[in-house]
């Protein structure tokens, strides 16, 4: 941790504050994500994990409070700013998101057409395509439809599509989710594997301790909208705190 | 007090969120960078697969129609007019109404369901945080390719129903396929063809902006998306009627009727 602090941090979020109506989401909630580290972000089913990591994209604006993503504060970017950024930034969604009337290939190749040039798409398209399904171990699935491929294979290919870019962020919702505990398994040890290829840092929402045990360097608790706890999970384990115990038991 | 309440109805609020909507369209046609490919398949898509529907639904339309008027212009010694009295009634009104009304079921439906399901299956944030415009890719080329492809389906649906109207004529009769096409050609005039054509733009471009709003706008999961389609097509319906009207009346006033 202390190591941690010594470097400048990649992510950070500041006093952010964000309300759906009367529902309080995020309250003052402030932390930071430093270079090549795998993050967790646990709290329990509508604590606003989503939210915040939505909050992070700027797929949902922030009400107070700042986020700076690689040195660049995303509330005020122009469009052509925040897209840019974005290519940085991968995103692997909880329902997968995979475009249902595209093939696999299709899928992949869609954050190309506004990332590359014509010739980069003609030149490299394939390549890429290929070494991401590679990497999530899929390349027979090229050209097959998202209809066909089983929960976990979705999530590969979702995930493959994040990489496309080859990001120096990726940010997991729910990466486990639905799947069963083998699949979930070999989803959370895909993640270490390809955080530790690409050299990114990963920000990971979760609530499956398997999936945090696999993956995460550090875990930061998200309660009553605020950062509530941060450490590794070792330490949180141990903790006698009960708003945190009642996590591990 | 009471007309704040009354303006914060439903129906209002509704009305307001769809013309922003189209504003928005506008706004974001208007700008550099259009999505070629992406409209090109939805013409195909909205237009070609609707072809059958529109074609058949057409060549009944004309049949029926010449079939049910013959007895009453047969009452007033009248059957020679039936051609010109068929053709009239098509091609201003019937058939491009019908038509539209059909775009509004199949399109209308059609776009509501599938905005509707990527909204709720997160596919319309993957698009935006890979870095398209999601309203650009998605709306603008669907709501251009209805406004191009119900004129089209409309001038075929003409077309059709006139030659259902002289199959229809000769169930019964015999009137020579020159006599006939000569009959229908000479009752139309621009001020029938034309009018008509252009509501048709107007038809499509309701049907493409109400289908997509709908979608875009779902909510609460699959059922959200089984409503987004059914409210589609009742409103898009609504809407056809309403256009009809505003334009029969503008037709009225530049005396073209």
């Amino acid at each position: 941790m202390v190591e941690l602090a010594m470097k400048k941090p990649i992510i950070e979020v500041r006093h952010v504050n964000k309300s759906f109506g009367d529902n309080h989401v995020l309250k003052d909630f402030s932390m930071s994500v430093y270079p090549g580290e795998n993050l967790v972000i646990l709290g329990k089913s509508g604590s606003g994990k989503s939210v915040l990591i939505k909050c992070i994209i700027n797929l949902i604006q922030v009400d107070r409070g700042d986020i700076v993503v690689l040195d660049t504060p995303i509330q005020g970017l122009e469009q052509d700013e925040l897209d840019g950024l974005r290519a940085e930034v991968g995103f692997l969604f909880q329902s997968n998101a995979l475009y249902d009337s595209m093939t696999v290939r299709k899928n992949l190749e869609f954050p190309l057409r506004i990332h590359w040039t014509k010739e980069q798409r003609a030149s490299g398209a394939e390549a890429a395509v290929r070494e991401a399904l590679d990497d999530v171990g899929l390349l027979h699935t090229i050209d097959m439809m998202p209809q066909q491929l089983s929960g976990g294979m979705k999530k590969r290919v979702a995930l493959a599509r994040s990489l496309i870019l080859k990001p120096k962020v990726i940010l997991y919702d729910e990466p486990t989710t639905g799947l069963d505990p083998i699949t979930s398994r070999e989803i959370s040890h895909l993640m270490v594997r390809v955080q530790k290829k690409y050299n990114a840092t990963s920000v990971i929402i979760s609530h499956d301790l398997n999936c945090i045990e696999i993956t995460s360097d550090r875990v930061i608790m998200l309660i009553d909208g605020t950062c509530y706890a941060d450490d590794t999970l070792a330490a949180l384990r141990k903790s006698e705190d009960p708003r945190i115990k009642e996590f591990f038991e | 007090m009471n007309l704040l309440k009354f303006l914060d109805h439903q129906f209002f609020i509704e009305a307001g969120e769809m013309s922003r909507f189209a504003a928005r369209f506008f706004k974001e046609a208007s700008k550099p960078k259009q999505e070629y490919e992406e409209f090109i398949n939805q013409c195909f898509v909205i237009g070609y697969k609707t072809l059958t529907l529109v074609g058949v639904t057409a060549f009944i339309m004309g049949l029926v129609l010449t079939i049910q008027s013959r007895p009453t212009l047969l009452e007033f010694g009248a059957e020679a007019m039936l051609p010109a009295m068929v053709s009239v009634s098509l091609i201003r009104e019937i058939a491009p109404v019908i038509t539209a009304l059909i775009c509004a079921g199949k399109i209308g439906s059609g776009l509501g369901a599938e905005l509707g399901s990527m909204k709720v299956t997160e596919q319309i944030d993957a698009m935006e945080v890979s870095g398209t415009n999601p309203f650009k890719y998605l709306v603008v080329t669907r709501v251009m390719a209805a406004t191009l492809m119900v004129p089209l389906l409309s001038s075929l649906a003409n077309a059709i129903s006139l030659y259902g109207g002289y199959l229809g004529v000769n169930i019964r009769g015999h009137v020579s396929w020159h006599l006939y096409w000569f009959q229908v050609f000479d009752a139309l005039s621009f001020g029938d063809v034309i009018p008509s054509l252009i509501k048709t733009f107007f038809f499509g471009f309701a049907i493409g902006i109400v289908g997509c709003y709908k979608g875009f706008s779902s909510q609460k999961g699959t059922e959200g998306v089984g409503r987004s389609a059914t409210t589609a097509v009742i409103v898009a319906s609504l809407m056809v009627f309403i256009i009809d009207l505003i334009a029969v009346q503008i037709t009225d006033l530049l005396g073209l009727t």
